[in-house]
């Protein structure tokens, strides 16, 4: 008898509420999308702390009160005053000025390489997802040969080869980031493709190059988006880590891994030469990280708990 | 025996409500019912007119926050439930009230065998020993009618079929022999061929060990099998109390009568079911009158203006409803619903699948 | 389930030989002739062609890369051009002592992260989960190698606890242990958190309290179990972010371990023992998670027919 019970949420209601034209479905969707994101502290707090560093970033030449190379050995290993907010290095350089500078190193880092994972690991995951059969077991395969490599080893596989410097440090975490987002696009792709609205398309004579790039990568592009954020927390510090290990940048170029590196020397004398460049670390990863979780529960509330 | 005696359980003006961010939802809105010994009450009603809520909070298991009783008594045996610590509670559930749901294929946790999550409740109300729990277990699984029990105990849920798992919910509900069991749409979930023999083994426990029933239900069907008393409930309100023969022969609230003639009979040459035409009222934004009065045939300004009070009839029916009041008699404004709405949504069944 | 074993250890075999392809093909990309730097820089032309012929350089790329994978397979990983030593020589005296860091600081990631995760879970939103989520978020973005140069500063250098670097006591295992077990630890904790979250919610638990079971008993015996079973699955690779960051918590505390001879490898250019560490350490990694998701498939079987 209960199988002819009908669900009454569909009924028509006696009167259709009015509604105000709404505007753009796109915009509304940004709309509901900044209104969720706002409400969550966390991420607007993360999001402080990114637009604080790209400000330092891009204002470092101007609000830098020293030149970060300049050497003064006569002031070295001098710990925090009033001339010199976080103290001088081992060469009598001024913290605070390599810090602001290696903002703009960080930065560009991550997103140079998160770039690179993104572009090749979009491409990969849409053409696995898109056409399936041998070319997603070829791409999959391939990933999954990239993850077998743990954690930071992959990166410093590609610098043994390529040798150390910063250009090297961004492709070596760049295709450290590749697998990530192919992983995600692959399964969003296959997601999308399965909808009605594709087929449409293909009916209409698009090509697959037109529905690939113009109809199904727009639609994946929030997990990227959120992938993103997070994964230029990771890329940071990977980036640093390389550094640190002196696969990356070299003295004396201000980078906060390096930078950590040299100080690491003077840990008992000079505390502070490796403890600020690790705050910066820290808290810009933190901001990424912060950022990062919010967007991902704005755009994709289903994962929120 | 006095009266009091026979009453296992007396619900008193019960209300649940929910405390979300902007707005208060008033899921069960002072709800008033009675059970006795060995008896079977129905509660029915469409999704979302807090019968669920109502059992819940017999349980004192209201999800909370946001959920909080905030007023009345549920006396059971006489003592108020509402009092107890969460500790005596404890000793209760499982143990003098069980309560089996609608879901048997997840109420059963997936990594204990079903003779462990039998046994557990004996080894909590009953002081036994492991051993002596387990064999309990199994007895109770053969009452419940399971085959080869020793082996079935010995079983995950997931290697159980649906009955199967209901079964066992039964059987970890009378463990302990409770002298009431709560059953929230116990057979919603299952195949219809299934759900005739899970009611049967309940009413053959019911006789066998005497224990009294509230029976959750959406569905009639079940009413006319399993129960002696009903309490017809509407957006969180019980609207009509009787017993099973009046409510099928002589229903007395609108409502009822409209979940009634919703109901295909078998018997009868219809050609369009019947529909309550629009939908039940969201509990958080409720009519000023009488909460069915939008949706009522019969509905005339009194309806609109203020909300009834649930009063006895003869026995112990009661109706909450102005139709049956010397006020009605006084009542000449014209009826505010007409026919057309109504006709217009015909064909449209009514009454919702699914818990509340 | 026997299928499922035998199919999982079969798919790992395109895995394992990729990954000696991709360690391949990055060696190729040294600039400079191996053979030139294995002989040494006075060495004469017939040395270095002696060199090459001996090691099969002037084979093509393909038979070298097939002769590579024959020796790999027969655990030959080939000569250190520093020590002269076999280089699966080289990595076996080194591996135990990175195992042992393994294995404390997994305990680290396990141990600290289920706590936490569970304290966060059963006390939602009080103070205790939010101080712990922040906690939890801040030891995701600290840098370990940072994390440790702090933790000497503080535990060996100012109140001298523990002792700075090196290897061999008990003592010496806790600070580079928990350096390497906090990231994990607070990726474990927040997966824990919203796996309890999610299993709180469950039908069965409702079950378990209408039966009468103690809040405590619920939380550890009926939540726990079927909250842990997707965490093995972060476990497993948190497994691999440890092993990539041994490299630097090695390099803080001046272990001798694998990750340490990583990094030397590098700076010496001594290729033969960066490409076998480098495939070791990988193998390690594809093995561990082989495992794990073995044991997440036999656990979770009963929850995936439901």
């Amino acid at each position: 008898m209960s199988n002819q019970a009908v669900k009454m949420d569909n009924q028509p209601s006696l009167q259709a509420p009015k509604k105000i034209k709404p505007s753009h479905p796109k915009v509304e969707r940004w709309k509901a999308f900044y209104k969720q994101l706002k409400k969550n502290k966390m991420a607007m707090a993360g999001g402080a702390i990114i637009l604080f560093y790209l400000i330092l970033a891009v204002a470092a030449p101007v609000i830098a009160p020293y030149d970060p190379l300049a050497i003064d050995l006569g002031n070295k290993l001098a710990t925090p005053s009033w001339e010199h907010w976080m103290g001088t290095d081992d060469k009598g350089r001024d913290i605070l000025s390599r810090i602001l500078y290696g903002a703009q190193l960080s930065l560009g880092v991550g997103v140079v390489s998160v770039s690179i994972g993104a572009f090749f690991g979009i491409i990969l995951g849409l053409f696995a997802g898109y056409y399936g059969k041998w070319i997603d077991t070829f791409i999959s395969r391939f990933i999954d040969v990239l993850l077998a490599f743990p954690g930071i080893l992959l990166a410093l596989a590609i610098i043994s080869a390529l040798g150390p410097s910063m250009i090297n440090v961004m492709i070596a975490v760049g295709i450290f980031s590749i697998p990530t987002f192919a992983r995600i696009v692959r399964g969003s792709t296959l997601s999308v493709k399965k909808m009605e609205y594709v087929d449409a398309i293909r009916s209409l004579g698009a090509n697959d190059f037109k529905i690939i790039f113009v109809h199904i990568l727009p639609n994946i592009l929030s997990p990227v988006i959120v992938q993103g954020t997070l994964r230029l927390a990771t890329a940071i510090l990977t980036a640093a880590g390389l550094s640190f290990l002196g696969m990356g940048a070299q003295p004396p170029t201000p980078e906060w891994g390096a930078m950590l590196s040299s100080g690491r020397n003077f840990l008992w004398q000079a505390p502070h030469l490796a403890t600020f460049p690790g705050l910066a670390i820290a808290t810009i990863v933190l901001g990424f990280n912060l950022f990062g979780d919010g967007l991902r529960d704005a755009l994709d509330p289903r994962l929120k708990q | 025996m006095n009266k009091q005696d026979q009453d296992v359980l007396v619900v008193k003006n019960l209300k649940t409500h929910f405390f979300t961010e902007d707005k208060v939802t008033k899921a069960v809105d002072g709800v008033d019912f009675k059970v006795k010994r060995g008896e079977t009450l129905g509660i029915v009603g469409e999704s979302g007119c807090g019968k669920s809520m109502t059992s819940l909070s017999i349980m004192r298991l209201v999800p909370s926050p946001p959920g909080k009783i905030v007023d009345g008594e549920i006396l059971f045996k006489g003592e108020n439930l509402l009092d107890k610590s969460e500790e005596e509670m404890r000793k209760v559930r499982g143990n003098e009230i069980s309560m089996i749901f609608q879901e048997p294929m997840t109420s059963l946790n997936p990594v204990y065998t079903v003779g462990e999550q039998i046994a557990e409740a004996i080894r909590i109300h009953q002081n036994a020993g492991k051993k002596e729990a387990w064999n309990k277990a199994v007895d109770m699984l053969k009452l419940v009618g399971m085959p080869s029990p020793e082996k079935r105990a010995k079983q995950e849920p997931h290697e159980l079929s649906g009955g199967m798992r209901q079964r066992v919910m039964i059987a970890i509900a009378l463990a302990c022999n409770p002298e009431l069991l709560i059953a929230d749409e116990p057979t919603t979930a299952l195949d219809v061929t299934i759900q005739a023999q899970i009611l049967d083994l309940l009413k053959k426990l019911q006789n066998e060990l005497g224990t009294a029933i509230v029976m959750i239900t959406h569905d009639l069907g079940v009413v006319a099998e399993t129960c002696d008393k009903v309490a017809v409930m509407y957006a969180g309100k019980v609207v009509e109390y009787t017993d099973v023969d009046s409510l099928f022969e002589n229903p007395k609230h609108p409502y009822t009568e409209g979940l009634l003639n919703s109901i295909p009979k078998l018997d009868e040459d219809v050609e369009e079911l019947q529909a309550i035409r629009g939908s039940v009222p969201s509990p958080s934004d409720l009519p000023k009158g009488c909460l069915f009065a939008p949706r009522c045939p019969y509905a005339r300004e009194l309806c609109h203006q203020s909300l009834p009070d649930l009063t006895e009839m003869d026995g112990e029916i009661k109706v909450r409803c102005w139709m049956h009041t010397e006020e009605w008699k006084r009542e000449d404004t014209p009826i505010t619903n007409d026919k057309d709405q109504t006709d217009s949504d015909k064909g449209v069944t009514l009454y919702a699948a699914g818990n509340s | 389930m026997f299928v499922f074993i035998a199919r999982r250890i079969f798919q790992m075999i395109p895995v394992l030989l990729g990954v000696t392809l991709v360690v391949f093909l990055i060696m190729q990309m040294v600039p400079g002739d191996p053979a030139v730097l294995l002989a040494g820089e006075s060495a004469s032309d017939e040395q270095v062609q002696q060199i090459r012929s001996q090691l099969g350089l002037d084979e093509p790329v393909v038979t070298q890369y097939f002769t590579y994978v024959k020796n790999v397979a027969q655990g030959d990983l080939g000569t250190s051009i520093r020590t002269n030593r076999p280089v699966i020589d080289e990595i076996l005296t080194r591996l135990p002592i990175t195992i042992e860091l393994a294995f404390w600081s997994i305990l680290v990631t396990i141990v600290l992260g289920l706590l936490a995760g569970i304290i966060s879970a059963t006390k939602q939103y009080s103070f205790s989960d939010i101080s712990l989520m922040v906690v939890a978020l801040l030891g995701v973005s600290l840098p370990n190698f940072w994390l440790g140069l702090m933790l000497i500063l503080y535990f060996s250098v100012k109140i001298q606890i523990f002792p700075v670097s090196g290897w061999g006591t008990f003592m010496h295992v806790i600070l580079p242990a928990l350096t390497l077990g906090t990231g994990g630890a607070a990726i474990v904790a927040r997966m824990t958190r919203s796996s309890m979250l999610e299993v709180i919610r469950q039908d069965y638990i409702r079950t378990a309290k209408a039966k009468g079971v103690k809040e405590r008993i619920i939380v550890y015996k009926h939540a726990l179990k079927n909250a842990l079973i997707p965490v093995i699955t972060v476990v497993g690779l948190q497994f691999g972010a440890l092993l990539g960051g041994t490299v630097l918590t090695e390099t803080v505390f001046a272990i001798n371990g694998i990750g340490r001879l990583i990094i030397d490898a590098i700076r010496m250019r001594d290729m033969p023992v960066v490409q076998g560490t480098i495939l070791v350490v990988s193998i390690i990694f594809v093995l561990v998670n082989m495992i794990v998701d073995i044991s997440y498939r036999f656990l979770n079987k009963r929850i995936d027919l439901n």
